[in-house]
């Protein structure tokens, strides 16, 4: 026992006390800033090597979910494109993950486009069943350590549960595979209503790296209502954690 | 005279011309095959086809542990043959190969004791075969039950379906399917031709070893369009790869004690495995790494700040996990969940050709690190760490001594890259890549051996990828370890292998 504390004190205390304002290192890739300044020809270039389609060759727009934070743009045209370490960047409607040229302020939910019984039901107890449909495993991971010991969700009452009877809710990883398809479905209808849907991840907004694959079958994502999109490849722990909050009204 | 039946080479060096690998007789490639694996330094790294000029090519790879060379021996199939005799029943470890080869083109194995669907794949050649229409193995007694699992889990991990035929309490047999996570992902490396595509594509084969496969694809990719790399990125290489494993064991010894209850295990080591991933991320961006590994240059060299950061924190992190490591270990109420549990034999282990951690958890000396080195692993003894047991603590342990292993890795590595010349460029994506040429490239991850071949085409277009994650050998050997225990056991047994859905599927 002795032991035992000895190691805890050697330890000491590892949870992140303000979650919202917890920094991370400088080189973390969050929320892009585009200057208003770049020209055609630069947006013509960025949007030709972007891997995933994610730079509108109209506007000069990134679309945060699309984008899999590869840094390949910023790193081309220094100063007219970068990614700032601000990890605050989920939202509740699809359209609001584009970032324009020249938008520097930060990214807050739109609080009109959450449904009321979300807040009025589970502000204080939201429970949560993931499903991987064909994730890297980098997000499930990342979803596993909102729990952990460091970010400590279950201080909100938000908490990962095993089975989808006892959700309120779930959050998707992965483009959607086929084979996967009609397992998620299932889990879906197997949670009573209301529910939420959580998208996790790159791959699972837009299908990212992954979108147009033979071997995907996104009808999910079409056909049901999505209430938050967290960005991200992965999606940073507290990215998850802060779209949650704020979809809460925390 | 006498033709050679195969051709040799060596890992990541040097691309061959396909033209020069002899294609054998069926008869003579199946003797060959059958001979080499009968020397336990050989073992097989990858066997495919792809289909090309209207007919069938087969590749096989076979790694000779003792001289670091591999041998690739061929062999073809017109159209009108639709069969071949199994060797799986001589060479058990072929039989993944030989299911996936039957799922992808139709070819039948006579001998094959069951040729059971793999993944799914979306291009397979039976679309008649579904995830629903498992061929599930089943035993006929009133005395049994079965339990299904999956293919969404309880925890927050990746899907698959795993069906025990338990008689009580004890485990029968454990049938394993997966396919679930099946995005066609080596299809999108032909399809996707762009170069930054395509190491985005490596990192998310699975993400737990983005720098793992990465570093797979990078090499291949340098060995094929002809780049040098210097010496002090081989060695950034190294030491990310070094962090990935030390994270992920970290990480396993936090989840093997959050299985038995231990909590203070759990949260400790949880905590340790954020610092190292931190790190990473302090390096470059990313927790997991991605991002890090690019052919011909780097994105994020390594600097004398970020290595020192390193040593800071592995010096804290190997101390703290050491003295909880200790305690985990010698601890009775986890030694009795631990110990003689999950075992896998040697014989078994070398039979269907275990590799990585789990093999050298059961005695097997099975590190590409040593026996077939890559990047500044040529400039560097590895002495891989070896236990006997075989068991889940034997696999605990070894996460425990290798996690130490490295991070004395890292340190010498960190005290090379300070006395080389730093000359990282930027990374190259106007590669061109050598045309109708193979190539091979293997890494050691954390899990074990990662295996990408490519062949190109006569304009240098990638014609076929094939991509192998150490979790399409192991896999099975979870299935063995299973047998005769409590299905109580199951979750510290499937947490001590710790095996990818997502490099599986692929």
């Amino acid at each position: 026992m002795l032991k035992e504390i000895r190691i805890l004190t050697d330890h000491g205390k590892q949870y992140i006390p303000d979650l919202r304002k917890q920094p991370v290192s400088e080189r973390f890739r969050g929320r892009p800033v585009i200057s208003e300044v770049i020209t055609r020809e630069e947006i013509e270039k960025v949007a030709a090597i972007c891997p995933v389609n994610a730079i509108d060759r109209r506007n000069g727009s990134i679309d945060l979910g699309r984008c899999t934070f590869c840094n390949e743009c910023a790193l081309m045209l220094p100063g007219t494109i970068g990614f700032t370490n601000d990890y605050r960047i989920a939202a509740s409607r699809r359209g609001d993950l584009v970032v324009m040229t020249g938008q520097t302020e930060v990214l807050r939910l739109d609080e009109t486009a959450v449904r009321k019984e979300i807040r009025r039901l589970f502000r204080r107890s939201l429970k949560l069943r993931q499903v991987s449909a064909g994730g890297d495993n980098s997000c499930e991971m990342e979803l596993a350590a909102s729990c952990n010991v460091n970010f400590d969700l279950g201080r909100f009452g938000i908490e990962f549960v095993a089975s989808p009877r006892h959700a309120d809710g779930i959050v998707i990883t992965g483009p959607v595979t086929e084979n996967m398809s009609e397992a998620l479905e299932i889990c879906y209808k197997a949670v009573p209503s209301p529910k939420v849907i959580i998208l996790v991840g790159t791959d699972s907004i837009s299908g990212g790296l992954f979108e147009g694959s033979p071997a995907l079958q996104r009808g999910f994502i079409d056909r049901h209502p999505v209430d938050l999109y967290v960005p991200g490849n992965p999606a940073h722990p507290l990215t998850f954690i802060n779209g949650v909050m704020d979809l809460l009204g925390l | 005279m006498n033709h050679p039946s195969y051709i040799e080479l060596k890992n990541g060096i040097s691309p061959i011309m396909t033209t020069d690998v002899p294609v054998i007789e069926y008869d003579i490639f199946y003797e060959k095959v059958r001979e080499l694996l009968i020397d336990k330094s050989n073992h097989c790294l990858s066997y495919y086809c792809y289909a090309f000029a209207g007919r069938l090519k087969f590749i096989c790879c076979i790694a000779d542990d003792n001289t670091g060379i591999i041998r690739l021996l061929s062999h073809e199939m017109r159209p009108d043959n639709t069969t071949l005799k199994a060797l799986t029943p001589f060479c058990p470890s072929i039989h993944i190969f030989e299911r996936e080869i039957h799922e992808n083109h139709g070819v039948e194995f006579p001998g094959h004791p069951w040729l059971k669907p793999v993944r799914y794949p979306h291009d397979r050649a039976d679309r008649m075969s579904v995830m629903d229409n498992y061929p599930f193995y089943e035993i006929e007694s009133e005395e049994l039950h079965e339990v299904g699992v999956g293919p969404i889990h309880a925890g927050v991990i990746e899907p698959g379906h795993f069906r025990f035929i338990c008689n009580g309490e004890k485990v029968l047999h454990l049938e394993i399917q997966l396919g679930y996570q099946h995005r066609g992902i080596e299809r999108l490396f032909v399809d996707k031709g762009d170069a930054l595509q395509r190491c985005l594509l490596a990192e998310n084969i699975a993400g737990d070893t983005a720098v793992g496969h990465g570093l797979a694809h990078a090499q291949l990719i340098e060995s094929l369009a002809g780049i040098e790399v210097c010496e002090a990125l081989q060695i950034e290489r190294c030491i990310a790869l070094e962090m990935e494993r030390i994270a992920v064991h970290i990480g396993d010894t936090a989840a093997l004690s959050g299985d038995v209850a231990y909590q203070l295990g759990q949260v400790t080591c949880e905590a340790l495995r954020t610092m190292v991933i931190n790190t990473t991320q302090f390096w470059c961006g990313n927790r997991f790494g991605k991002g890090l590994v690019r052919p011909g240059g780097s994105n994020y060299p390594l600097t004398e700040e970020t290595a020192g950061e390193i040593l800071k924190v592995l010096e804290e992190v190997e101390r703290r996990y050491e003295n909880v490591t200790g305690r985990i270990y010698t601890l009775p109420s986890v030694l009795g969940r631990f110990e003689d549990i999950g075992r896998v034999t040697r014989p078994q282990a070398e039979s269907i050709g275990v590799v990585g951690m789990a093999a050298r958890s059961c005695g097997i000396v099975r590190d590409i690190r040593r026996t077939h080195p890559f990047q500044y692993y040529r400039n560097f003894e590895i002495n891989p760490v070896t236990l006997e047991a075989g068991d889940v603590l034997a696999r605990g342990m070894l996460r425990a001594l290798e996690v130490k292993a490295s991070a004395g890795i890292i340190r010498a590595l960190i005290d090379s890259w300070r006395k080389t010349e730093k000359s990282v460029g930027r990374p190259v994506y106007n590669y061109k890549l050598r045309p109708g040429s193979f190539a091979i490239s293997l890494t050691e991850g954390w899990r074990g051996e990662i295996c990408h071949t490519v062949v190109t085409d006569s304009e240098g277009n990638v014609l076929h990828y094939k991509v192998k994650d150490p979790s399409q050998h192991n896999w099975m050997a979870l299935a063995l370890a299973v047998r005769n225990q409590e299905i109580s056991d199951f979750p510290v047994c499937n947490k001590s292998f710790n095996l990818s859905y997502c490099g599986h599927d692929l």
